[in-house]
């Protein structure tokens, strides 16, 4: 498949709608119109490209990324990896992908954020890498913290990360977050329940990998990202008929 | 096909901190460089240009925590020349004012499309980013797909920058209500 093939549509059976009552703050920021289709022309086909002179040695270590010399994070340690796929399985070499998160506490270091819990003075909560060739990414990080957010209730974010995928079209950008297997927040979570289908959210969901787990040093989560796939040939190949 | 998409999630208020951590308060995070603070390399030949602008929510009112992507052609109508990340980048709204500021080239027409900056939404409170296209009021546009599907809407100029000035663009982007932006699904 050339690098000129459409992507496949949005699944919009898997996607959150843009108006979901329950995440408020949807409410005022949701397109009531439908979306308008368009081809997919050059620009839709391709995207920016980032170079490995980009990524720093420390940057998808969020342990030590922003940390004092000799000081680290604090929280318990874990190794999120897994594969950068498109959705005929294939990897996304090379793509750019960004993380951020709060700190074990539950707190960004952020302006805007006054949750109680406090900074911790060694914790940035960003981080970025390249795939390889295979797709694979990983990083190293504190295991976040739930935080309280205001949404007319006692709402909880479940612990999670949230990516920032760069693929190798336009129409492949996507942010989403990572959540924990096993935290009982997920299903209670607004913005989680965005997403109709549970499975979708089973998907967001990374699993504890005890094959990658150090004895004596971290546990690991295993999370792969699938982005649109490009449609065969046949599908989209108009000028001789199809 | 075999694997299915992944769901996206609302980027949050947050989306600052990994995307542009300098402009979060996060100075020396990569050097204090934010990634997509400059569209192409200096010298890139063509009309520099200006492009400003706010997001609006629906009820009017400015939005202050949105992350806002360019994508445009460069000015012969190539995408990334050369495998770059040229032609790409990447804004947090002022988190006073709600407003962006971006200085860039005129971009080419291609085969496809009349000259314009695809523009891409993210914020607390948006599922799914949201794609739009900003096309420039003194550029033709009568050949181009989108606009000559938009003629008769009254929509149509939610997609086109007014001139202002010398160099200057604005181009403001409504997510709900009578000044609703066309959005794309692409
Ligand atoms: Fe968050």
């Amino acid at each position: 498949m050339s690098a000129r093939h459409p992507f496949n549509p949005q699944d919009m059976s898997l996607q959150p709608p843009a108006l979901t009552a329950d995440y408020r703050s949807s409410r005022l920021r949701a397109p009531s119109q439908k979306l308008f289709s368009l081809d997919q022309g050059p620009g839709e086909l391709t995207g920016p490209t980032f170079g490995h002179d980009l990524i720093g040695p420390n940057d998808n270590n969020l342990i030590l990324n922003y940390a004092a010399p000799g000081a680290a994070a604090i929280g318990e340690q874990i190794m999120v990896h897994g594969y950068l796929l498109d959705e005929n399985a294939r990897p996304v070499p090379q793509a750019l992908l960004e993380f951020w998160q709060a700190n074990a506490g539950g707190r960004y270091r952020h302006k805007k954020d006054g949750y109680l819990a406090p900074l911790d003075p060694n914790f940035g909560g960003c981080g970025r890498t390249l795939t390889d060739e295979q797709g694979y990414f990983s990083l190293c990080t504190v295991r976040p913290g739930p935080y309280p957010w205001p949404n007319g209730g006692n709402n909880w974010r479940p612990a999670h990360i949230h990516f920032s995928c760069f693929g190798q079209g336009w129409a492949q950008r996507l942010i989403t977050q990572m959540y924990f297997e096993g935290d009982p927040h997920i299903p209670l979570c607004p913005i989680v329940q965005t997403i109709a289908d549970q499975k979708a959210i089973d998907r967001l969901t990374a699993r504890l990998d005890m094959a990658h787990t150090v004895p004596m040093a971290f546990r690991a989560f295993r999370f792969d990202i699938v982005l649109r796939g490009r449609r065969s040939t046949l599908f989209e190949n108009k000028l001789e008929g199809n | 096909m075999s694997r299915p998409q992944s769901a996206s999630q609302t980027a949050g208020p947050y989306v600052h901190i990994g995307c542009t951590p300098s402009a979060a308060g996060l100075e020396n995070m990569y050097g204090g460089n934010d990634l997509g603070m400059d569209i192409f390399p200096l010298n890139t030949p063509g009309r520099k240009i200006v492009i400003s602008g706010q997001v609006f929510d629906g009820a009017g009112d400015p939005v202050f925590d949105a992350m806002l992507e360019f994508w445009q052609a460069d000015a012969t109508g190539r995408y990334g020349a050369n495998g770059s990340a040229g032609g790409w980048a990447r804004r947090a709204v002022d988190p006073e004012t709600g407003s962006y500021r971006l200085e860039t080239i005129l971009p080419a027409a291609t085969q496809d499309a009349a000259a314009h900056v695809k523009v891409w939404v993210v914020a607390r409170g948006i599922n799914l980013g949201l794609h739009t296209r900003m096309y420039f009021d003194d550029e033709p546009g009568e050949q181009d797909p989108l606009l000559l599907a938009m003629k008769q809407s009254s929509r149509r100029s939610t997609l086109i920058a007014k001139r202002s000035g010398d160099e200057g663009y604005i181009f403001d982007i409504h997510l709900q209500g009578d000044k609703e932006t066309v959005f794309l699904n692409v």
